[in-house]
């Protein structure tokens, strides 16, 4: 397969994805250095989870001083909408072996949003790889670069980095939100957090909101 | 092992593990209305709490400080659909600006 974004509208699309995503990341590598994760932990998240939202918030929970159990939980419950996507990419990529796996792993909200975009199975597996090898290329370097300008800074908050974060978790919420009841289940979500925080351990507020999405979510 | 090590290699096995499922199930199995609501409000509600303790808790405290100011301009970027790197370093700039200055 040859890439060719200037003829081929596809090829633009997924690249130009992959980069706009993949600057992100350095914002992920600095979350996780300022989170108290080493370099090579905070790209080993990206090398291995590779999922944006689970990846900010086991180093949010972990900073917050909250414990393994609870980051797992909570970056467990936000992957699952990857099995989703999974589902819905199987039937169009019909791979098997190490070819499942290695799709499996670039199977997020980028690729997926690029492949539904297509028309047919051909053009929709030709965005759907090269979206996820191409987000996962440059995640991965921004995430390493954003890291170690991090590790270069002393006190977080002197560049602003303690507002950074949560300012990138609202640009993760901010396209999710599309109607006035997401809109209160967000709200919802915020107070909750805040009025735990004060009377449980660290992370017990970020997990147990799910129960918040179940009650919403459960009558149409 | 650390708390944190543990983190990194737990989560990294269970994404992986999510992604996989899904390539692997039946779909009928997962095609279920009130799971997809469910499943459309868990990310929004995991990280609004996020947000929530991000912005105003200091370990069991909770303070109102630059933070707030930074993702109050983070939002109004979003509001004016700004790039997500114009989001991030606006919070960043005005954070940092009121940390240093007062």
């Amino acid at each position: 397969m040859s890439i060719n974004p200037r003829s081929n509208p596809i090829d633009r699309t997924a690249l130009s994805v992959a980069f706009t995503v993949g600057l992100y990341g350095a914002a992920f590598g600095a979350a996780g250095v300022t989170a108290g994760f080493s370099i090579i932990q905070t790209c080993l998240l990206s090398l291995l989870l590779f999922s944006g939202a689970s990846q900010f918030a086991v180093v949010g929970i972990m900073g917050a001083g909250g414990g393994a159990i609870s980051a797992i939980a909570t970056a467990t419950l936000l992957g699952f909408r990857n099995a989703l996507y999974g589902l819905q990419m199987a039937p169009i990529l019909k791979v098997k072996g190490i070819k499942r796996i290695l799709a499996a792993q670039i199977t997020i909200d980028e690729s997926t949003a690029v492949a539904t975009l297509q028309e047919n199975d051909a053009d929709r597996k030709r965005g759907f790889y090269i979206t996820g090898i191409g987000v996962y290329v440059f995640w991965n370097l921004f995430t390493f670069l954003g890291a170690l300008g991090a590790s270069a800074i002393g006190d977080p908050s002197v560049w602003g980095l303690d507002a950074a974060v949560p300012a990138a978790f609202c640009g993760l919420i901010w396209p999710r939100l599309k109607n006035k009841t997401q809109f209160i289940v967000s709200a919802a979500g915020i107070s909750w957090a805040l009025i735990l925080t004060p009377l449980t351990p660290a992370g017990v507020p970020i997990i147990t909101t799910v129960l918040l999405a179940i009650i919403f979510g459960w009558k149409k | 092992m650390s708390q944190i090590w543990i983190a990194v290699i737990g989560a990294s096995v269970t994404a992986f593990l999510n992604k996989y499922f899904g390539h692997s199930v039946p779909e009928k199995w997962l095609d279920k209305p009130r799971f997809k609501r469910i499943n459309t409000l868990v990310p929004i509600v995991l990280l609004s709490a996020l947000v929530g303790v991000q912005t105003f808790a200091d370990k069991k405290e909770l303070v109102i400080d630059q933070r707030l100011a930074g993702v109050g301009v983070a939002l109004i970027a979003l509001k004016f659909k700004a790039p997500f790197p114009v989001v991030v370093v606006s919070a960043a700039i005005t954070s940092a600006a009121i940390y240093n200055w007062f």
